[in-house]
């Protein structure tokens, strides 16, 4: 049987109410986009997975593959992005695999909505779901409780309005391939630089009826500045309290070695390990 | 039954505008925000440092990326401040005001040690409402020694060798432990008998210290980044004897010397 274990949730709430704090998930409080272009779409996400204000992830991966003419970028909770794209990945090759056909987009939309629905937002999954099948390119966002929308240009996670705003200003219609690649990824880069939840690198995937195409690190405009000094500690620095050699020979007497013969069979050739000599 | 689709309250007084309730309203304010960024000061033999990050933000908004958060209060005595930006700019003029004011009525400079308690008295007049900031407060003592005074928001303070207060703080406060104080370190050799002792660093050393530990904190802290501000206080070079008796602005020297370096973070 699949689906949820909550047999920890009435202890969980009476520790809450107690005053314990629910510990934090890993959020990618994220920028991500997707335009539609003649032939094709493209989506691009940054790479900054945060816990809190802090940096958790400097270089993760938020686009996630559902088929292979289907991806689909990722923000909210980390977990929730990555577990429910891969079901869903998982059900829709399935589903290809009984109707003998090539999953369309609709229908990968359909199922991660109606999936988030049944969970009230509490999959914190906010997704931008692009691809092309034989009825053609699609862009899609689907929001953690459920709604969903067909646009031309798309934004989502705590980027959102900082990407949008170049979209706003420089999308025109009858966009082509480099062009929705170059705004897309100037759009992730408003958002690295104007969110704090966004940062480090910008990862790109196109996506045409031939083929997906992932470019991960298109941009690396965040690259770590060097320090000024070398950290190495001179030898002795740290105090050796206790010193004790143990030869190759004596080795054998702190390890169990087991045999293992092509049936799998077991048999156990030296005593059972000793923890203390 | 039309009112059967009226949610029960509503039932009860259909005609009561929702907000006006007989319940009593608690009216909550909440005059605090809190900036983000990390200031850093480390205490020389001769030298004071204060650092501090120039990014101003709220929630996942940046204000500004030019914010300075070390003041110059005069009297060759500076002031680091994080917590709510506004409140470290009025304290900042408040306490520099004092210093003017001290000076032209004892026609001397305030000592560093003397500035310290004023800051924490300054500090605990608001106890009640106070200023929501950390301050960290540096200048050289009589001796021309550095010094680093560290507050809580109340007023409770003491002089420190190194400190580091604001967002990052975490972060930095265990390698200036490493680095500064050499904790847990002993002389290589003495197998573990003899500590390795902070000495005196040199100034360009501990610049390069400071200039790595933002470096690594805009790594790791989003409320951290854009631009590094290094004020230093050194000792000002002595002056000739005819000098000083022919200097004009004798009242301005204070023996000290304070510069200031802008140095560029990361900026995601």
């Amino acid at each position: 049987m699949g689906g949820f274990d909550f047999s920890n949730h009435t202890r969980n709430a009476a520790l809450m109410a107690s005053g314990m704090p629910a510990p934090k998930a890993t959020s990618t409080g994220t920028t991500i986009v997707g335009c539609l272009f003649d032939g094709g779409v493209v989506i691009a996400a940054d790479t900054r997975a945060t816990s809190g204000s802090v940096v958790a992830d400097k270089n993760c991966e938020k686009l996630h593959y559902i088929s292979p003419h289907i991806w689909c970028a990722g923000a909210g909770t980390a977990a929730d992005t990555e577990f429910t794209t891969a079901i869903i990945s998982s059900n829709l090759e399935l589903h290809a695999l009984s109707t003998g056909r090539k999953p369309r987009v609709v229908t990968c939309m359909t199922m991660l909505k109606q999936h988030l629905f049944k969970y009230q937002g509490h999959i914190g999954a906010y997704l931008v779901v692009a691809g092309c099948d034989p009825t053609g390119s699609h862009l899609y966002t689907v929001h953690a409780h459920g709604s969903t929308d067909r646009l031309p240009y798309v934004t989502m996670g705590s980027g959102s309005l900082a990407a949008m705003s170049v979209f706003e200003t420089q999308w025109k219609k009858g966009i082509d391939r480099d062009g929705a690649v170059k705004l897309c990824s100037d759009a992730i880069l408003a958002g690295i630089f104007n969110d704090l939840g966004s940062g480090s690198n910008v990862d790109v995937c196109v996506i045409t009826p031939e083929k997906a195409t992932l470019m991960r690190n298109y941009l690396t405009p965040n690259v770590r500045a060097p320090k000024e000094l070398k950290y190495k500690f001179e030898k002795g620095t740290t105090a050796v309290l206790q010193e004790k050699l143990i030869s190759k020979d004596e080795l054998r007497r702190y390890i169990t070695v087991t045999e293992v013969d092509a049936e799998g069979e077991t048999t156990l050739t030296t005593d059972v390990m000793q923890v203390d000599a | 039954m039309a009112s059967s689709y009226l949610l029960p309250h509503a039932q009860h007084a259909p005609h009561a505008h929702p907000t006006a309730s007989s319940q009593p309203r608690q009216h909550h304010w909440s005059p605090y925000t809190e900036n983000g960024g990390v200031i850093l000061g480390i205490a020389g033999k001769d030298y004071v440092i204060i650092a501090g990050d120039t990014r101003s933000s709220e929630g996942y908004n940046i204000n500004t990326r030019t914010a300075r958060k070390i003041f110059q209060l005069g009297s060759g005595i500076i002031l680091g401040v994080v917590g709510m930006s506004a409140d470290g700019e009025e304290l900042a003029r408040k306490v520099a005001r004092k210093i003017d004011d001290y000076k032209r009525n004892h026609d001397k400079h305030i000592t560093v040690s003397a500035a310290a308690v004023m800051l924490s008295r300054t500090l605990y007049q608001k106890r009640f409402f106070p200023y929501y900031c950390q301050p960290l407060l540096g200048g050289l003592d009589e001796n021309g020694v550095g010094a680093i005074y560290t507050y809580d928001y109340v007023g409770s303070f003491e002089r420190e060798q190194s400190r580091a207060f604001g967002s990052a703080a975490a972060l930095i406060t265990p390698f200036l432990d490493n680095q500064i104080n050499l904790k847990n370190q002993f002389v290589p050799g003495s197998n573990g008998e003899e500590p390795r002792t902070p000495g005196d660093m040199p100034r360009d050393l501990v610049e390069k210290i400071v200039k790595d530990a933002f470096s690594s904190a805009v790594e790791r802290q989003i409320e951290v980044g854009d631009g590094l501000q290094m004020v230093t206080v050194t000792r000002a070079p002595p002056r000739a004897e005819e000098e000083e008796a022919t200097v004009e602005d004798d009242d301005e020297w204070t023996g000290s010397t304070i510069s200031e370096t802008l140095s560029p973070l990361k900026q995601d």
